[in-house]
């Protein structure tokens, strides 16, 4: 299978980290994966933002960059639920690569069918399920599903855990107070589990959340899926 | 009948709508994140928001929980009401007819002024200086007692909530349950305060406040002969009108006074009475987390000798063909004002009703008011950006809107309407230009990398400039990374070389 690895603007910009974890475990599990050059941003902040027109280009772009591919593998929920849902509105062309978009978690049980990845993360971790991967792409519980598999991990469930952390893109400077609102509570329910990892299926509200986490001193640190999924005894995160 | 006639109700342009004040008390009002900035700081009203609607919404799951036919019925509610909507002119015509053959009159009214003018002549025409109100939406949507209150008629809410909000002199702040935003010790201060007859040393046991507020209105319906409504569904092929309530208060007012007139917004068709069996059991679960809501008055015209001998049905427009006008947009008509979504909303838990300037507040409010009244005022053009887009309204509605799907469809329309922002605009097209062609996108990637070391410590930065501080007041923001990952991948061809180096 010809795999393309859509990496997204944000992690390739600002956590370069969660795309080597994913051409990692991908490895691991026997597939290659390519990561096409022309690929730059699913336009989603442009268009949630009222910047259609500006959108358009980029949802072209990424038409063409994955056109050639099997299969495309994100390790944004929100970004696949973008390309998903709305890039064939705004572009009717772009349908058929939008529907090989997976994001990982989909990736991983629904078209390679393993849940235990063979991963290794020694540590207390609480998981976040993103409002987009659960009321868009409705991955349910399969993120869930691939951390209870890792090898050491002490899983604690978060409460109230499919509420908003008040991210929501360009909202979170838009109506900041009420997004700090959103994030002081997902905070408290955070550190009221004791993890000492916050994990979560996309960096940007991972971004958000950690970013509150790391203004209290809470000690809490944030990890993507993916890369704990990549970590392992001899190799880990 | 009097107005317009069904064709030019609904064959009238989408401007204008956007003339004169469509919802008079709300004009004015400030954008939604100033007026929602103070919300957020009040902590007594967070407390009273927040006990509320998560007491209310996890009531409600329950209710849904127990039907195995749930998404039967929101899929039946959502084309029954789209069904309607591609025919509205149909079924008005056949609603006025059945509703006229019954003993009723209708009145079309164009726009809010309109519908209070026609109002406001049916009160005088009884000679009556007072009426008793049912809760009603539309009502609130056209300033009906502000209008009546200038032609010194004095109108009195019945339902207790509305009752709260009349007495406070205040503004309700949710669909369902106008006085959300206060507690028991507010109620017990504004009725001593304002309740002409409310009892000495009344506390503020539930009890004893509902018995006071029973007594005062005991008084108002013994004594009314004009009753105003609004309509929950009408039901065109008999041109019967309903009304859900669950105080009785309702069932007081459209049986009691001598003229009921009742003002309902075009879109609230069903065709026949099959239809209501869906809406009977989806709107009191979504609303009140009931089986069935207590009071259910529903009523075709005049009786001779029983109820009131005049019937007046008045037709509001004010913005809703022009919303129907709008292929994305046109689904917050199929709303059957249930407010589940202000309920599971944390932007509307945390924001408060008030924030969003307009009688429809919460996630439904965010993509009616921008409709009904344009794109016109601050408040409006900020409505279509107070959510986080987090989806968690358009799972509980049980007419399928795509809340969501419509906010991001009027951020297009908000951003079109005006250079509000233009430092935003400017970002945006310079976002744009660079995500456009991958090579701008390394050489900014470039850029942010080599200012690492100026921006951050520690991997994170405290402080960022312009609108960006708005980000930084409360969260830390990343600093870049030495290399971004295409970067990487063009460095160590995909990360082979430093694994054949390990």
């Amino acid at each position: 299978m010809k795999i393309a690895l859509f990496v997204t603007c944000v992690n390739d910009t600002m956590y370069p980290g969660t795309g080597k974890a994913m051409v990692r475990l991908l490895r691991r599990l026997g597939h290659e994966v390519d990561f096409p050059m022309a690929q730059t941003c699913c336009g989603q902040m442009h268009l949630n933002t009222g910047y259609r027109d500006q959108a358009v280009p980029l949802v072209k772009g990424f038409a063409e960059a994955f056109a050639s591919y099997e299969a495309v593998v994100t390790p944004s929920a929100s970004c696949a639920a973008m390309v998903r849902d709305s890039h064939a509105r705004l572009v009717p062309e772009a349908a058929e690569t939008a529907a090989k978009v997976y994001e990982l978690s989909e990736f991983l049980i629904d078209v390679l069918g393993v849940t235990d990845v063979g991963a290794h993360y020694p540590h207390r971790v609480t998981y976040h399920p993103t409002c987009h991967s659960l009321r868009m792409l409705r991955v349910g519980d399969r993120p869930l599903r691939l951390l209870r598999e890792v090898g050491g991990i002490d899983l604690v469930e978060l409460p109230e855990a499919n509420e908003c952390c008040g991210f929501g893109g360009t909202f979170a400077l838009k109506n900041a107070p009420v997004s700090a609102a959103m994030c002081a509570d997902k905070v408290a329910n955070v550190r009221s589990t004791g993890a000492s990892t916050l994990c979560s299926a996309d960096n940007s509200c991972l971004m958000h959340i950690g970013g509150a986490l790391t203004r209290a001193g809470a000690g809490v640190r944030t990890v993507h899926l993916a890369e704990i999924l990549a970590a392992t005894e001899e190799d880990p995160a | 009948m009097t107005g317009t006639t069904p064709d030019r109700a609904t064959s009238h342009r989408a401007t204008s709508h956007h003339e004169g004040p469509a919802m008079p008390t709300y004009v004015g009002m400030p954008s939604f994140p100033s007026a929602a900035r103070a919300a957020v700081a009040d902590t007594r009203l967070r407390g009273n928001l927040a006990h509320a609607t998560s007491t209310i919404r996890g009531r409600r799951a329950e209710a849904v929980a127990e039907l195995d036919d749930w998404a039967a019925l929101r899929e039946s509610g959502k084309q029954i009401k789209d069904h309607v909507l591609a025919n509205l002119g149909h079924y008005l015509r056949m609603l006025e007819e059945r509703v006229t053959a019954a003993g009723g009159t209708v009145h079309w009214a164009r726009d809010a002024d309109e519908a209070n003018r026609i109002v406001i002549g049916l009160v005088k025409a009884t000679g009556e200086t007072e009426v008793v109100k049912v809760k009603s939406m539309a009502t609130q949507e056209i300033g009906l007692n502000e209008a009546l209150a200038e032609q010194g008629v004095t109108a009195y809410e019945t339902d207790l909530a509305e009752l709260i909000v009349q007495l406070g002199d205040d503004r309700p702040s949710h669909i369902l349950v106008p006085a959300i935003h206060r507690n028991r010790s507010d109620i017990r201060d504004i009725f001593l305060r304002s309740m002409p007859d409310a009892p000495e040393g009344l506390s503020d046991s539930p009890a004893e406040l509902a018995e006071a507020s029973r007594r005062h209105l005991r008084a108002k319906f013994l004594s009314a002969k004009v009753a105003v409504s609004g309509v929950n569904f009408a039901v065109a092929d008999t041109g019967t009108l309903v009304v859900l309530e669950s105080e009785g208060n309702g069932r007081m007012c459209l049986t009691l006074p001598e003229t009921l007139i009742s003002v309902m917004g075009v879109e609230k068709l069903v065709p026949s009475w099959r239809d209501l069996e869906v809406f009977l059991q989806s709107l009191p679960r979504s609303s009140t987390a009931e089986r069935m809501n207590p009071y259910t008055s529903a009523w075709t015209g005049v009786t001779p000798g029983d109820g009131p001998g005049e019937f007046h049905l008045v037709l509001l427009d004010n913005g809703r063909t022009a919303t129907l006008a709008d292929e994305v947009g046109r689904q917050a008509l199929r709303c059957i004002r249930c407010s589940a979504c202000l309920n599971v909303c944390p932007v509307y838990a945390r924001a408060g009703g008030h924030a969003y300037g307009s009688p429809y507040p919460g996630p439904i409010g965010a993509i009616l008011s921008p409709q009904i009244r344009g794109i016109g005022s601050e408040v409006d053009a900020s409505l279509p950006f107070a959510s986080s887009l987090c989806g968690a309204c358009y799972e509980v509605c049980p007419v399928a809107i795509d809340i969501p799907e419509v906010l991001v469809h009027l951020r297009a329309r908000a951003v079109e309407s005006g250079p509000r922002h233009p430092l935003e605009r400017t970002a945006m097209n310079a976002a744009g230009w660079t995500l456009r062609s991958p090579t701008r996108l390394a050489l900014a990637q470039r850029a942010a990398s080599a200012s690492r070391r100026l921006v951050g410590r520690r991997g994170r930065i405290r402080r960022l400039p312009g609108p960006l501080k708005a980000w930084t007041d409360t969260r830390d923001a990343p600093v870049p990374p030495p290399e971004s990952f295409r970067a990487w991948w063009a460095r160590t061809d995909g990360g082979r070389t430093e694994e054949r180096d390990k």
